[in-house]
C-alpha cells in the first residue's frame, strides 16, 4: 500500500532521516518503534508532505506522492493522527468530527461513519456538544482518532497514540486500533511503548538516529534480545 | 441634557457604534487567523465609499447596484491585499508582515489620492435617506435607524457563517492550528482568502453607511475610523468577533456621549478613544471578551 525508499530529510543542517526504507501492505498493522528523536515522527510527517524530503521516494497506491499536496493525500485516504492529539480545542467534539470529513461530500456515508465513531467511543457521544479543550487527555486522543476515521482513511498513520495516557486507557486505545484494522483500514503506527505496539503488529521496524536498524514480524521482535534490552526493559 | 436630546445622542451613538463594529470585525477576524493587524483595513473601507461614488456618478448605476458592486469589489480588494502583501511573508518574522501591512495602507491611500484626487467628493445619497423623522419631539435622521438594523442583519449572517457552516468551522480550526487543519484537507490559503473577503465586505457595508452619515469623501477618510475600529477590536478582545462588536458599540457610544455632555472638549474626541483603550487594557489586557493573553503588536 505504501513503500518508502531511501528517504533523506534534513532540518536545517541536521540530517534527521538517513535513508529510511519501509513498506506497508494492505490490511496490515505495522509499527515503527524507537527512542525519542530517532526520526519516527519525521518519517510520518514526510509521508503527509508536511516535511520536504531531500532524497528518496514515497509510493502510495503505486503513485509517487513526494510532491503531492496534503489535501490531495487526505482525499485519497491517507490520514495522520498527529502526535499530541492536536484536536481543535476551541471547537466542540462534534465540530471536530465534522471537520474530519471536511473533503467528503456523501452526507449519508459521513453520517454512518459518525455513528461508527460514536459506537467505538461512546464517551465522545456523551460529550458531543462540549468543547474539545475541556476533555481529558485520553478523551482528546479518542477524538483525534475519531476525527481521523471521519476522513475515511485507507491508510491510517498514528503518531504516538499512547503518549501521556494512563495504562488502562492505552489498553483501550490499542483495542480500538485493532477494531479499526479489522474494518479494513491499514495502519502504520509509531510508538515508544514498544510492547503494546509489537503485540498487535503484523510487522515492525526499529528506528535509531534516522536509520532503520532492525525489522521483522511483531511477534519475533518481542522475543529479540536486542529489542528486549533496548525497548522492553527486560 | 434633556431626555429628548439624550435620545438624539443615543441614536447617534448607536449609529457610530454600528459603523465601528462593522469595521472592527475585519481586524479581529484577520487577527484571529493570521495573528496580524491588517493596517490596510481602513483604506479598504475607504475604497468602498469611492466605488459607490464612481458607480453612481460615472457609470450611472442605480444606487443599490453601486452598493452591491462596492461590497464585491471591496471584498476582492481585501483578498488581493492579502495575496500581494501578506501571503509571500507568511513564514517571515512578524515584524516584516507588519511593515508590509503599513506599506499596503500607505500605498492604497496614496494611489487613491492620485487616482481619485484629493479634492473632497460628495457621497451620493438618495433623497429618502436625507429625511429626518420626529419621534415624540426628538428629530432623528432616518439613517440612524437604518444603520443599526443593517448592521444587525450583517452580524447575524456573519455569525451564522462562522458558527454553523463547515467553512466557518474550518476558519475557527485554522485560527487554532494551521498544520492540523491541513491534515483535515482544509486549504489554509483558501480559508485565509475567505476571511479577508468577509472582513472586507463587512467594512464595505460599514463604508456605504458611513457615506450616508458623513458624505464628505476624501482619500484619508479611512484612517481615523480604521484606527478607532482597531481600538474597538482590542477593547473587545482581539480575535473575538462578538468582542469586536461590543467594543465598537462601546466606543461609539462613549465618544458621542462625552462630546454631548461636555461640549467644551469636542476637539479632544479622538483622545477619549485612546483613554478608554488605555483604561481597559490596564484592567483587562486581553480585552473585555478576550481569553488568551494578547500578544504584542
Amino acid at each position: 500500500m505504501i513503500t518508502i525508499s531511501d528517504l533523506h530529510v534534513y532540518y536545517g543542517g541536521i540530517h534527521a532521516i538517513r535513508g529510511v526504507s519501509l513498506a506497508v501492505s494492505k490490511g496490515q498493522i505495522v509499527s515503527l518503534i524507537g527512542a525519542n528523536g530517532a526520526g519516527k515522527s519525521t518519517t510520518l510527517r514526510s509521508i503527509m508532505t508536511l516535511e520536504k524530503p531531500r532524497e528518496g521516494r514515497i509510493l502510495y497506491k503505486d503513485k509517487d506522492i513526494t510532491l503531492t499536496r496534503t489535501t490531495d493525500l487526505v482525499k485519497d485516504g491517507l490520514v495522520l493522527v498527529p502526535e499530541g492529539r492536536h484536536v481543535f480545542t476551541n471547537l466542540t467534539v462534534e465540530e471536530n468530527l465534522i471537520l474530519g470529513a471536511y473533503l467528503r461530500k456523501n452526507a449519508q456515508a459521513i453520517a454512518e461513519d459518525m455513528a461508527w465513531v460514536y459506537q467505538l467511543f461512546p464517551r465522545l457521544k456523551e460529550r458531543s456538544r462540549q468543547r474539545a479543550g475541556t476533555m481529558s487527555g485520553g478523551e482528546q486522543q479518542m477524538l483525534a482518532v475519531g476525527r481521523a476515521l471521519m476522513s475515511s482513511p485507507e491508510l491510517l498513520l498514528m503518531d504516538e497514540p499512547s503518549l501521556g495516557l494512563a495504562p488502562l486507557i492505552v489498553k483501550d486505545i490499542f483495542e480500538i486500533i485493532k477494531k479499526i484494522n479489522e474494518k479494513g483500514v491499514t495502519i502504520l503506527l509509531i510508538e515508544q511503548n514498544a510492547k503494546v505496539a509489537l503485540e498487535i503488529s503484523d510487522y515492525a521496524y526499529v528506528m535509531e538516529t534516522g536509520n532503520i536498524v532492525l525489522e521483522g514480524k511483531g511477534r519475533d521482535l518481542l522475543k529479540d534480545e536486542n529489542v528486549k534490552k533496548a525497548y522492553l526493559g527486560a | 441634557m434633556s431626555i429628548n436630546t439624550f435620545f438624539q445622542h443615543l441614536s447617534n451613538g448607536l449609529a457610530l457604534g454600528s459603523l465601528y463594529a462593522l469595521i472592527a470585525i475585519g481586524y479581529t477576524m484577520v487577527y484571529g487567523i493570521l495573528r496580524l493587524i491588517n493596517f490596510a483595513h481602513g483604506e479598504i473601507f475607504m475604497i468602498s465609499t469611492y466605488v459607490v461614488f464612481y458607480g453612481v456618478s460615472m457609470f450611472y448605476l442605480p444606487w443599490w447596484v453601486s452598493i452591491l458592486v462596492a461590497i464585491l469589489i471591496t471584498g476582492l480588494l481585501g483578498i488581493i491585499v492579502e495575496r500581494a502583501a501578506y501571503r509571500p511573508l507568511r513564514n517571515s518574522p512578524r515584524i516584516s508582515v507588519m511593515i508590509s501591512a503599513i506599506g499596503a495602507s500607505y500605498l492604497i491611500q496614496n494611489l487613491a489620492i492620485v487616482i481619485f484626487g484629493g479634492r473632497p467628493k460628495s457621497f451620493p445619497i438618495p433623497d429618502y435617506f436625507n429625511t429626518v423623522i420626529q419621534v415624540q419631539g426628538v428629530s432623528v435622521p432616518i439613517v440612524n435607524f437604518f444603520i443599526p438594523v443593517i448592521t444587525l442583519v450583517a452580524l447575524v449572517v456573519l455569525i451564522y457563517i462562522v458558527e454553523k457552516t463547515k467553512t466557518g468551522m474550518a476558519m475557527r480550526a485554522v485560527s487554532r492550528d494551521y498544520e492540523t487543519a491541513r491534515l483535515m484537507g482544509i486549504s489554509v490559503d483558501n480559508i485565509v482568502s475567505i476571511t479577508f473577503g468577509l472582513g472586507s465586505m463587512m467594512a464595505a457595508i460599514g463604508g456605504v453607511m458611513w457615506g450616508l452619515k458623513y458624505p464628505n469623501l476624501i482619500p484619508l477618510i479611512g484612517t481615523m475610523p480604521g484606527l478607532k475600529a482597531f481600538i474597538a477590536a482590542v477593547i473587545g478582545g482581539i480575535g473575538n468577533i462578538k468582542g469586536a462588536v461590543l467594543g465598537g458599540f462601546l466606543l461609539g457610544m462613549t465618544e458621542i456621549m462625552i462630546i454631548a455632555s461636555l461640549p467644551d472638549v469636542t476637539g479632544y474626541r479622538d483622545a477619549f478613544a485612546f483613554i478608554l483603550l488605555i483604561g481597559i487594557l490596564i484592567y483587562k489586557p486581553s480585552g473585555l471578551l478576550g481569553q488568551d493573553i494578547g500578544e504584542k503588536v
